[in-house]
């Protein structure tokens, strides 16, 4: 067995190509391909096909794109794709939240078939049997997992799996007329943010819970702020921190004592698969990102998807339509007057849920429990070693086994040595893994940093990962300098992100920034 | 819990060999993996297997499995489709196919400006094309899809504006009506216009009529849903203007080859579908929504999502990329957030791009004027066929209304036929819009052939007969 200690990448440097702009490319003329042609049976009936177009309608000017032969479209983003750190290329843990797990490639061949990819979202219930099949019996497996009644898989994201939840909170207390009444959810701190934001632009005031000196969310906090007015609570578990709440059914039960609907973002579920579920902690509604735990690839922040799995007497509210069996045939229920709409148009990312399904049918149950335990594994033994690096510290639940993720600290190395998080991660990225995510805002863990070791790495990943955070704390003792002027072997030189935080200087497009002239 | 006897080796799943297992909970100082669960109650556990399917636990048998049911799938390459309503059937260059599967980008994530370089760079690139489409300068992340960036927008323009009331057309999709009933409800309130039921435009007068100080914007569609290019876009916008509102337009963005630019006619905010530029359909998975807006303060500091935006390095000419805006979002604004981002549509968003640096300004005008000969043309023929009518008078771009109230059949007795024949009619739209009766919304696209429209009105001549 190799020892990925041993392995450091003193030598990595990232594929620098100083690629060009696109809008800097290309000659007057060049064509990049030929859409299909009119043809002259078509030509000769219609004439101008411009001349019934209301003349102030007309593009006057041809859009500046540039004009660029195959090859080099083709030359240009192949060498754009060398400059990113897929999963596929690097040992992808430091992106903790995110469950950066192997996506495997027999989905990604799947999904470009005909009966996936170029079916229409209309098309009669009978032309699409095959893809309703899955989807339906995909729902049947996160059911099971979640151990909720009914399912949706419209959002084409978390958050908006999350928006679904405050969405059918808000239907909830409205079809018992409750919904002017009941004006406030609550959440926690170590919660996604989307658990606060989404429920606000719903309309509701959020309550926020702090976590008491165990790491936990602040139980007595929760029961006083329960009231007539709670709607609910949305709260993942285990939080950010990796930290299992084992309390988590007092939580439920004392907003359900109120009248308040529970929401479980189970972005964080890589390690409960099988293990646990929503129900028995007594949740409502729940909501899983099948683009991290269930294999579907991020593909740079998009497209994803959220599978929204609720207790039966909340499948009323859904959003529409959902896909049911009747015992022969697959069908589309839209008749369903309680529910909140739609917050996604048509059925959402079925191509994610195709390829959510393809792993689930791989693993099977054994498969999917030895998936979240190996998780659980991967991330204890490298919690084990990071915590003997210098300047390392996982505040919170001392002597405690986290699940599938830990939030770290760098707060005794910035103490000792000056350097923190954010020097941290520009440096690690010199030998060969990808950014670390520090954490989402604010910052209640210091200098924080946040790790998520999946199923997908093996012993000799761990020890590599470990010996990268090792060298940067023992640089960040010995010569910081190369540190806070990192990052060296990247695809980049160091920018000048200053100019990313004046807003009169941001520019998002070529023709923004030629007239900024900076 | 039960502590598996036999070892579990997945290929999917390194650290199963018992070895180094073992190893590993050496180093933790746990007995068995088991252990790591101390913090899980007993009784919030699963005390069984879970009742899934047992796996194919080969790739050929699972490749078998998933092949087999999508074969049950009729597919719009064998069939000849007219589905459109938000989902169009174009053409996908193997280049952008090829692009947008490539490892690197399809498992990438939220890596940071350093290791995700040509992620951020593909992704300015066609922020900026796009830009030159629309004749906007700034763009902000993609979203989810159309309807949600017309929800954002119109959050926007009432944030811009301070003020709670929003116009949009009655001739919307239903859809997309629910979809910003649920996203907006909480921020404005929302008022629709009418349209002309003979040519399918705003109604300019009810638009006079409901315009008032306390609209923050007017809303409206380039094509609408039921196909017609708004003639009126320019008073429109200036009518918005002279009440002190914003003009917000969505637009359908393989039509600006030869439609104008919403630019042209006064819009301060632009949304729309990317689709249609290099995505497949993919069941619907295949939509991307963008909201565009002027380059200005106002505007940028109240985008819905973060922003690509560009700058520089210590290297003259060697641009770096990153996230601006970031502390306005969702993410750091929690409970005071005024809209919400997060894994939305990166992958298709640098697809249009790719899309559109193989097009050009040659191929996007060649390609709407061949949807647009084409949408003719297929109006033509079936107004050759007995029964069938056209109501609205207006241009269409790629998509009309067929009413068959002549033919003495209803929508769905006539798309059944048609599916019988190898055709998928066109979105029944008797439910939604009662008003015409039993009319479908065709879509014609550039892949749609002269054959295929002929062979069209053949089969409809033989069902209404």
């Amino acid at each position: 067995m190799k020892d990925g200690s041993k392995l450091l990448r003193e030598n990595f440097h990232g594929m620098r190509w100083n690629e060009p702009l696109i809008m800097e490319m290309g000659t007057k003329g060049e064509r990049g391909v030929l859409p299909p042609q009119l043809e002259e049976g078509i030509k000769s009936v219609v004439g101008d096909p411009m001349a019934k177009v209301p003349a102030g309608m007309r593009r006057k000017e041809p859009p500046k794109l540039p004009e660029i032969s195959q090859p080099h479209v083709l030359r240009h983003y192949m060498r754009l794709s060398q400059e990113v750190m897929g999963c596929d290329v690097n040992i992808d843990l430091g992106l903790g939240t995110c469950t950066m797990k192997y996506s495997p490639k027999v989905n990604e061949q799947l999904v470009r078939l005909p009966g996936m990819s170029d079916i229409h979202p209309l098309e009669d219930e009978e032309a699409v049997q095959g893809m309703l099949e899955i989807i339906y019996n995909f729902g049947q497996i996160i059911k099971e997992v979640s151990g909720m009644d009914a399912f949706v898989f419209q959002g084409g994201g978390g958050a908006q799996g999350v928006f679904t939840n405050a969405s059918i909170i808000r239907a909830y207390h409205k079809s018992r007329g409750e919904a002017e009444k009941r004006n406030e959810v609550i959440t926690t701190i170590f919660s996604h943010p989307v658990n606060a934001a989404t429920p606000h632009v719903s309309g509701y005031k959020i309550i926020t819970l702090y976590p008491d000196p165990s790491g936990y969310p602040d139980l007595d906090a929760l029961k006083a702020a329960l009231s007539e007015h709670t709607a609910g609570l949305m709260m993942t578990n285990p939080e950010d921190t990796g930290i299992y709440n084992p309390r988590v059914r007092e939580y439920t039960d004392a907003v359900h004592s109120v009248g308040g609907v529970c929401a479980y973002d189970q972005a964080n579920a890589n390690g409960v698969l099988g293990i646990a579920r929503a129900r028995e902690a007594g949740f409502d509604l729940a909501q899983f990102n099948l683009h991290k735990t269930f294999s579907s690839p991020h593909g740079g922040m998009g497209p994803g998807c959220s599978a929204v799995a609720v207790r039966q007497e909340f499948a009323r509210f859904l959003p529409l339509p959902t896909v049911q069996f009747d015992g022969k045939k697959y069908y589309l229920d839209y008749d369903m007057p309680d529910s909140i709409g739609k917050v996604r148009a048509f059925l959402g990312n079925m191509q994610v849920v195709l390829r959510s399904y393809a792993w689930a049918m791989s693993l099977g149950p054994e498969g999917i429990l030895r998936a979240a335990r190996t998780a659980v594994l991967n991330n204890n033994y490298l919690a084990s070693k990071l915590l003997k690096v210098r300047g390392v510290s996982a505040p919170y639940a001392e002597g405690k086994y986290r699940l599938q993720e830990v939030r770290y600290s760098w707060e005794n190395l910035k103490k000792e040595t000056g350097i923190g998080t954010e020097d941290v991660d520009n440096r690690v990225v010199d030998f060969g893994v990808n950014s670390y995510f520090t954490s989402h805002e604010p910052w209640i863990v210091p200098e924080p940093f946040t790790l998520e070791p999946t199923e997908s790495y093996s012993k000799a990943d761990l020890d590599e990962y470990a010996a990268i955070i090792e060298r940067v704390s023992s640089e960040a003792y010995s010569n910081p300098e190369v540190i806070k002027s990192a990052p060296h072997n990247s695809s980049i030189p160091k920018m000048d992100e200053a100019l990313l935080h004046d807003v009169k200087n941001i520019a998002t497009t070529w023709r923004a920034w030629v007239k900024k002239g900076l | 819990m039960s502590t598996e006897e036999k070892p579990f080796v997945h290929p999917y799943i390194p650290n199963s060999a018992p070895e180094v297992r073992e190893e590993m909970l050496k180093t933790i100082g746990v007995g068995s993996d088991v252990d790591l669960y101390r913090e899980v109650p007993d009784d919030l556990r699963l005390h069984r297997k879970l009742d899934i399917p047992a796996p194919f636990v080969s790739e050929f048998d699972l490749r078998k499995h998933i092949e087999g049911l999508l074969a049950k799938n009729k597919n719009c390459n064998d069939y000849v489709n007219f589905l459109g309503a938000g989902c169009w059937q174009h053409f996908v260059p193997a280049v952008c196919d090829e692009i947008n599967g490539r490892g690197e980008f399809v498992t990438a994530y939220a890596g940071h400006a350093y290791t995700d370089h040509g992620k951020y760079q593909a992704t300015f690139e066609a922020q900026s094309m796009i830009g030159e489409l629309i004749g906007m300068d700034a763009i902000s992340f993609p979203t989810y899809d159309w309807s949600t960036a017309a929800g954002s927008s119109l959050l926007m323009a009432a944030r811009i504006a301070g003020r709670k009331e929003v116009l949009v057309p009655r001739n919307l999709n239903p859809d997309k009506k629910m979809q910003m009933n649920n996203f907006c409800r909480a921020a404005v309130d929302i008022v629709p216009v009418e349209f002309d039921p003979k040519t399918g435009l705003m109604d300019l007068n009810d638009l006079k009529s409901k315009i008032s100080a306390k609209t923050a914007c007017v809303y409206f569609e380039n094509p609408s849903y039921l196909g017609v290019i708004e003639a009126n876009g320019a008073e429109i916008s200036r009518i918005a203007h002279e009440n002190g509102a914003q003009s917000v337009v969505g637009v359908d963005t393989i039509s600006l080859g030869v439609l104008a630019p919403p630019s042209d006619y006064g819009a301060d905010i632009v949304c729309g579908e990317l689709q249609p530029l290099g995505m497949h359909m993919q069941y619907g998975g295949g939509l991307s929504g963008f909201v565009a807006s002027r380059d200005e303060v106002e505007y940028l500091e109240q985008s819905p999502s973060f922003l690509v935006a560009i700058t520089k390095t210590q290297c003259e000419g060697e641009w770096g990329y990153g996230w601006a805006q970031w502390e306005n979002t969702s993410y750091v604004q929690r409970d005071q957030a005024k809209d919400f981002t997060g894994t939305t549509t990166a992958l298709w968003v640098l697809t249009a791009g790719v899309y559109l640096a193989l097009m050009g300004p040659q191929g996007m005008r060649e390609v709407g004027e061949t949807i647009i000969s084409k949408a003719q043309y297929a109006m033509g023929k079936l107004a050759g066929v007995k029964g069938v009518t056209m109501p609205l008078a207006g241009t269409p771009f790629k998509e009309f209304v067929v009413n068959f109230d002549g033919a003495g059949k209803t929508v769905k007795e006539i798309n059944k036929a048609l599916l019988g024949k190898g055709i998928f009619g066109g979105k029944d739209l008797s439910k939604e819009y009662p008003q015409f009766g039993q009319s479908a919304l065709y879509c014609v696209t550039e892949v749609i052939s002269k054959d295929d429209i002929d062979k069209l009105a053949e089969s409809l001549q033989e069902v209404v007969k």
